[in-house]
C-alpha cells in the first residue's frame, strides 16, 4: 500500500503552486477568499476575547450574556390623537421622539412621575456604541458576538456536512462509473429518487419529528446531499477519467479493479469533488439559517437564530429603527455563503482549464 | 518445434447497436470480422489499416480489455511452456499473463496519471505482481530508465508527467511496459503523436529493446512506412478482415491484392523528382486466384504470403 | 510576374502567464502566382502561426510586431478590421488544420456557403450564387446535391472536399492549405492532394501549403522554406533543397523520413526537444540539438541570417560553414 501513502503526500506538492497562482489571479476567488477568512477569523477570535479578558463572559456571552445598559429619558406628556400637529411634534408617531418617554407609559409603574423629570429604564435592545461595535438584542445580549458565535456554528455546519456529501456522493460516483451495469443503475436510480425529495419540506418534517441539533442536521444534510444528485455529477466526470488511457494501462499491467479506482480514479476526481464541496456549504448554510429562522433547530446561537428571534420579539418589522437585530445576521449569510460561491468559481477555473482565458 | 508466441484464429468482435431502452439490437457493427494471425518468437508483426478498421479493437481484445463474440486466442504462457486458450485461462493465471503481456498506448499525453511520479509509474507493475522489496525495485526502475534512454535517472523519480516531454513520456511508458520482462507487446501507434524528428529513436529504442530482451510485438499503425521500418511482416487490415498478410519486403515489392496496392500507390513519397503512378482499382487478378483456389479464409499465394478469400469488390469501388 | 504574396520580416509574439512567446522570427518568403509553396516544420516552429498572421486571424493575445504582409503588392499589416474584411476569402483564404470540424451542424453546408458569397458579392442574386456554387463544387469533385446535406451525413473526405470548396468560393489569388489532410485517410490524401493540383492549375492558383509532412510538401511544392524554433532556417526550390539540404535540420528531416519505396535504409532522428521560445535564444536555436556544431555555434556568436548559397537557395549563416 505504500504507492498510495506516497502519493497522498505527493499529490499536492507539484501543482498546488501552479494552482494558487492561477487562483490568485481570478478576481471572484480572491474576493470570495477575502470573504472566507474574514469570517474564519471571526470565528477564531471570539474565544480569544474571552480567553484574554477582554470580554468579560457574564456581558459578552452570546447566549447567556447580558450588559445592563441604562439609559435616561425625559417624560413628556402626549397630546391627544385628535391634537396633532402641535408645536414640537407633527404627528401622533413623533411623540416620544428619542431621549423621551410619554408620561403614560411611565405611570404604571411610577405612579407619581412628573412631566420634564427623568426617567431612567434599560435600554435593550441598544443601538451600536463604543463597548457593543453591533448594539445589543432585545435580552441585552451583545450582537456581535452572536456574529461570531454564529460564523463559528455555521463553519462547522458547513464543513461537517459538505465533507460528508461529498465524501460519499465521490465514493458511489466513482463505483458507479467503475462498475457499470446494474450497480451503475441502483445507483443512478436511488440518485434519482433522493434528487426528486424536496429538501426544505423534508427538513421541516425531520425537524418536527427530532429535535435537531447542529451537528444531527449536519448528519442529515451530509446523507442526503451524499446520495443525492452529487453522485450523479461525480460518476460523469470518473467516467471520464476511466476512458483515458492510463486506465487502460493499469488494466493491462493487471491492478485489481479496486486498486485502480482508489489509486488511479478517484485522485483524478478528486479535485472536481473538492469543487463540489465548496458549492456544497453554501447550501448548508442557508439549510440551518432556515430552520433556525422558523424555530425548528434546538441550537443556542446562530445567524437563522439572531433573525427568528428578532421576529418573535417583533422588531423584525421595525425598518430600520433596529437595524442592527437583523441586518448582521442576514448579511452574514448572505455574504458567507456568496463568498464559499465565489471560491467554487474561482477553483472552476483552476480545474477546468478549458474555460481558462489563457 | 513450437515458435510461437501468439496464435489468434478466426478472432470475432460485433458492437451490438442499440436504440432505446427497451428495444433490442437493431444492427450490429462488425469491428473485428475473422482474423487469423500468428506471431513467431521475436518476430514483430505490423497490423496497418486506416481508421476504423479495427485493428485498435483488436489490440484490445487481446490485452482482455474487451472481451471477443468469438474465436481463439492462443498465447505462449512461459511458466508452463505451452500454448494456452485464453478462453480457458483460469483466474489466479491471469495475473501470469498479464506480466507476460504488455501494452504501449499511442498519447504520450494520456497514458501516464498525472498525479502520479515516475518512479510510482515505472514501478506500477512490480507492486502489483508483488515482485522484489521496494529497494529492488527503485533498482529495477532506475535500471530500466537507464535503458529507455531518461538519463540521469535519479533525476526523473520524483517528477511528474507533465515535466516531460513528448518523447520522454513514450520512453517512460516503454519503461513501464518492459520493466517486467514481457514475451509479447502490443504496440497502439505509438509514435504517430510525436514529432517527426524524434519517432526514429523511439523506434530504434523499440527495435533495439526487442534484440536484447527477445520481445515480439504487434505493432499497429496507419502509416505503411513506419512500419517497413519496424516490423518483419504485415498484415493489412480493411473493415475488420485481414486482406493481405506477408513479409514486409515482400509485400511492399509484390502485392496481390488491389486494396494494398492502392495503399501503397497513395502513399506521398519524400522525394520530389519520383512520380508516383495512380493505381487504378483491379479486381481480375485477385479473383482469378480465389476462384482457381476455392478455399476459403486465407489463401497462400507464395512463400507466407497469404490473401483473403472474400470478395471485397463491391466494398471498395 | 509578380509576387502574389510577399512576407517580409515578419515577427509575431503571444503574450501568456509565463512571458512573452516570440512565436516568429524574421520570417520571410515571397510566392509567385500559380507557385505553389511550402512551409515544412515540427509542432511549435511557428508555421501556424504564420499561416493565421497572413490572415490576421492569430489568437487575442497575439500580436504582429514588426514586418510586412503585402498581398498583390499591398501590406495587410496596418490594415483595420473593415478594410481586413475585404481582403479575406476575397484574395486571401485559408483551409484550416481540422477543418472538417469547422462546420457548424445545425446548419446545411450550402448555406454555410452562401454565408460567405453573400459577405462578399451582396449584388448577386440567390441563382447567381448557387450556380457558383455548384460549379464550386463540381471542381472539387462533390455532388451538387451535398449543398442541402448537414456536415453529419458526409464523410471525412466530403466534408474537406466541401471546406475547398469554401476557401474557393470568392475566387481568392492564393489558398493556404494549413495541414488539409492530416486526419484522412491515406487514399483520400492522395485524392484530396491530387485534386487541389488539378485546381490550382485550373484557375491559376497560388497556394502556401503547411505540413510536418516532407512527403506531402515534396510532391505538391515547387519552392519550400524550413522552419525551426519559429524562424525560417533554408528555403529555396523543393527539389534543390531535397537534392542538396545545407542545414543540419533540414538533413535531419530529410533522414528520419521512412518510405515505401526503394530500398530500406538506415534512419537517423534526434532527441530532445525545440527550445523554449519565452527567454531569446542568442545565435543559432538548433545548436543545442545539432549533431555537428561548431565552437561558433554553440557560443552563439553567429548572427542568424539568410544567404543565398546558390539561385534561390537560402541558408542560416551558421550551415553554409559547416556544410
Amino acid at each position: 500500500m505504500n504507492i498510495k501513502t506516497e502519493k497522498k503526500n505527493k499529490i499536492f506538492t507539484p501543482t498546488f503552486k501552479k494552482n494558487w497562482i492561477l487562483f490568485r489571479q481570478n478576481t471572484m476567488g480572491r474576493i470570495g477568499l477575502f470573504i472566507i477568512v474574514f469570517f474564519a477569523l471571526l470565528a477564531l477570535v471570539q474565544p480569544l476575547f474571552f480567553i484574554s479578558g477582554y470580554w468579560p463572559e457574564n456581558v459578552y456571552d452570546p447566549v447567556v450574556g447580558y450588559d445592563a445598559l441604562e439609559v435616561e429619558l425625559i417624560i413628556v406628556k402626549c397630546p391627544k390623537n385628535n391634537e396633532y400637529p402641535t408645536e414640537k411634534y407633527e404627528e401622533a408617531d413623533d411623540c416620544p421622539g428619542p431621549g423621551e418617554i410619554s408620561d403614560r407609559m411611565v405611570m404604571p409603574f411610577v405612579p407619581n412621575a412628573k412631566v420634564g423629570d427623568y426617567y431612567e429604564t434599560f435600554l435593550q435592545p441598544a443601538p451600536p456604541s463604543k463597548d457593543h461595535w453591533l448594539g445589543t438584542d432585545s435580552l441585552g445580549r451583545d450582537v456581535f458576538s452572536q456574529i461570531m458565535e454564529g460564523s463559528q456554528v455555521a463553519f462547522m455546519l458547513g464543513f461537517i456536512s459538505a465533507t460528508l456529501s461529498v465524501g460519499i456522493a465521490t465514493l458511489l460516483g466513482t463505483i458507479a462509473a467503475f462498475w457499470g451495469g446494474r450497480v451503475d443503475a441502483y445507483l443512478m436510480r436511488q440518485s434519482d429518487l433522493i434528487l426528486m425529495l424536496p429538501q426544505l419540506p423534508l427538513l421541516l418534517i425531520m425537524a418536527a419529528l427530532y429535535r435537531f441539533k447542529v451537528w444531527h442536521l449536519a448528519l442529515v444534510l451530509g446523507i442526503l446531499g451524499g446520495f443525492g444528485g452529487l453522485v450523479i455529477s461525480v460518476k460523469s466526470q470518473a467516467l471520464q477519467v476511466k476512458v483515458k488511457p492510463f486506465v487502460d494501462s493499469a488494466r493491462v499491467t493487471g491492478g485489481t479493479k479496486f486498486k485502480i479506482m482508489t489509486s488511479h480514479i478517484l485522485p483524478n476526481v478528486a479535485p472536481i469533488a473538492l469543487l463540489f464541496m465548496v458549492f456544497g456549504v453554501t447550501g448548508a448554510i442557508f439549510a440551518e439559517s432556515t430552520l433556525s429562522y422558523l424555530g425548528l433547530l434546538n441550537i443556542d446561537m446562530s445567524w437563522g437564530m439572531m433573525i427568528y428571534l428578532a421576529q418573535t420579539d417583533g422588531y423584525i418589522f421595525s425598518g430600520l429603527r433596529y437595524w442592527w437585530l437583523v441586518l448582521p445576521a442576514g448579511l452574514s449569510v448572505t455574504f458567507l455563503s456568496g463568498g464559499f460561491y465565489l471560491v467554487g468559481r474561482g477553483l472552476d477555473d483552476v480545474f477546468n482549464p478549458r474555460l481558462r482565458r489563457r | 518445434m513450437n515458435n510461437k508466441i501468439v496464435e489468434v484464429n478466426d478472432l470475432v468482435k460485433y458492437f451490438d447497436v442499440k436504440s432505446g431502452f427497451f428495444t433490442g439490437k437493431i444492427n450490429e457493427v462488425k469491428a473485428v470480422d475473422n482474423i487469423s494471425f500468428e506471431i513467431a518468437k521475436g518476430e514483430s508483426l505490423g497490423l496497418v489499416g486506416q481508421s476504423g478498421c479495427g485493428k485498435t479493437t483488436t489490440a484490445r481484445i487481446m490485452t482482455l480489455l474487451e472481451e471477443k463474440t468469438s474465436g481463439s486466442i492462443k498465447f505462449f504462457d512461459s511458466k508452463s511452456n505451452t500454448m494456452i486458450d485464453l478462453d480457458e485461462i483460469k483466474d489466479e493465471d491471469i495475473q501470469s499473463f498479464r506480466s507476460q503481456v504488455q501494452m504501449i498506448f499511442q498519447d504520450p499525453y494520456e497514458s501516464l496519471n498525472p498525479r502520479w511520479n515516475i518512479k510510482n509509474i515505472v514501478s506500477e507493475p512490480l507492486n502489483i505482481h508483488n515482485l522484489g522489496t521496494e529497494s529492488d525495485r527503485v533498482e529495477a526502475v532506475l535500471e530500466m530508465l537507464r535503458t529507455v534512454g531518461i538519463t540521469p535517472p535519479e533525476n526523473y523519480l520524483e517528477r511528474y508527467p507533465h515535466e516531460l516531454s513528448g518523447g520522454q513520456r513514450q520512453r517512460v511508458s516503454i519503461a513501464r511496459a518492459l520493466i517486467m520482462k514481457p514475451s509479447f507487446v502490443i504496440c497502439d501507434e505509438p509514435t504517430s503523436m510525436l514529432d517527426v524528428s524524434i519517432r526514429i529513436s523511439i523506434m530504434d529504442l523499440m527495435l533495439n529493446l526487442a534484440k536484447d530482451l527477445g520481445v515480439s510485438y504487434l505493432y499497429i499503425t496507419h502509416d505503411l512506412a513506419v512500419a517497413r521500418y519496424m516490423c518483419e511482416r504485415i498484415a493489412v487490415m480493411y473493415n475488420g478482415k485481414i486482406l493481405e498478410i506477408a513479409d514486409t519486403e515482400e509485400l511492399l515489392s509484390n502485392p496481390i491484392h488491389p486494396y494494398t496496392k492502392r495503399l501503397i500507390s497513395s502513399i506521398p513519397i519524400p522525394d520530389p523528382n519520383y512520380k508516383r503512378i495512380k493505381y487504378e482499382l483491379d479486381f481480375t487478378e485477385v479473383n482469378n486466384i480465389i476462384n482457381k483456389s476455392k478455399k476459403t479464409g486465407m489463401i497462400e499465394v507464395s512463400k507466407n504470403h497469404f490473401i483473403s478469400s472474400n470478395d471485397f469488390s463491391d466494398d471498395l469501388q | 510576374m509578380s509576387n502574389t504574396l510577399e512576407v517580409k520580416n515578419l515577427t509575431m509574439e503571444y503574450e501568456t502567464l509565463e512571458g512573452n512567446v516570440s512565436a516568429v522570427q524574421d520570417v520571410s518568403f515571397a510566392i509567385k502566382k500559380g507557385e505553389s509553396f511550402g512551409l515544412v516544420g515540427e509542432s511549435g516552429c511557428g508555421k501556424s502561426s504564420v499561416a493565421m498572421s497572413l490572415l490576421k486571424l492569430q489568437a487575442d493575445n497575439g500580436q504582429i510586431k514588426d514586418g510586412e504582409i503585402l498581398i498583390n503588392g499591398s501590406d495587410i499589416v496596418p490594415l483595420s478590421e473593415k478594410q481586413l474584411r475585404k481582403v479575406r476569402w476575397n484574395n486571401i483564404s485559408i483551409v484550416f488544420q481540422g477543418a472538417m470540424n469547422a462546420w457548424n451542424p445545425v446548419i446545411k453546408i450550402g448555406e454555410q456557403i452562401r454565408e460567405a458569397l453573400r459577405e462578399h458579392f451582396p449584388e448577386k442574386t440567390k441563382k447567381e450564387n448557387y450556380e457558383k456554387m455548384v460549379n464550386l463544387f463540381q471542381l472539387v469533385g462533390l455532388d451538387p446535391d451535398v449543398l442541402e446535406r448537414f456536415p453529419h451525413e458526409l464523410s471525412g473526405g466530403m466534408k474537406q472536399r466541401a471546406v475547398i470548396a469554401l476557401a474557393l468560393s470568392c475566387d481568392p489569388d492564393i489558398i493556404i492549405a494549413d495541414e488539409p489532410t492530416t486526419a484522412l485517410d491515406v487514399v483520400i490524401q492522395d485524392q484530396i492532394l491530387n485534386e487541389l493540383k488539378k485546381i490550382q492549375k485550373q484557375l491559376g492558383l497560388s497556394v502556401l501549403y503547411i505540413s510536418h509532412d516532407i512527403s506531402v510538401i515534396a510532391e505538391m511544392t515547387d519552392y519550400m522554406a524550413v522552419m525551426y524554433a519559429g524562424r525560417v532556417i533554408e528555403k529555396g526550390p523543393t527539389k534543390e533543397i531535397f537534392s542538396k539540404p545545407l542545414h543540419s535540420y533540414t538533413r535531419l528531416l530529410l533522414e528520419s523520413t521512412p518510405s515505401v519505396i526503394g530500398k530500406k535504409k538506415k534512419l537517423y532522428s534526434l532527441d530532445g526537444e525545440p527550445p523554449s521560445l519565452i527567454e531569446p535564444i542568442s545565435g543559432c536555436s538548433f545548436a543545442s540539438r545539432c549533431p555537428k556544431p561548431t565552437n561558433d555555434c554553440k557560443n552563439g556568436d553567429i548572427d542568424m541570417e539568410l544567404i543565398e548559397v546558390s539561385d534561390n537557395h537560402w541558408v542560416d549563416q551558421c550551415c553554409v560553414k559547416c556544410g
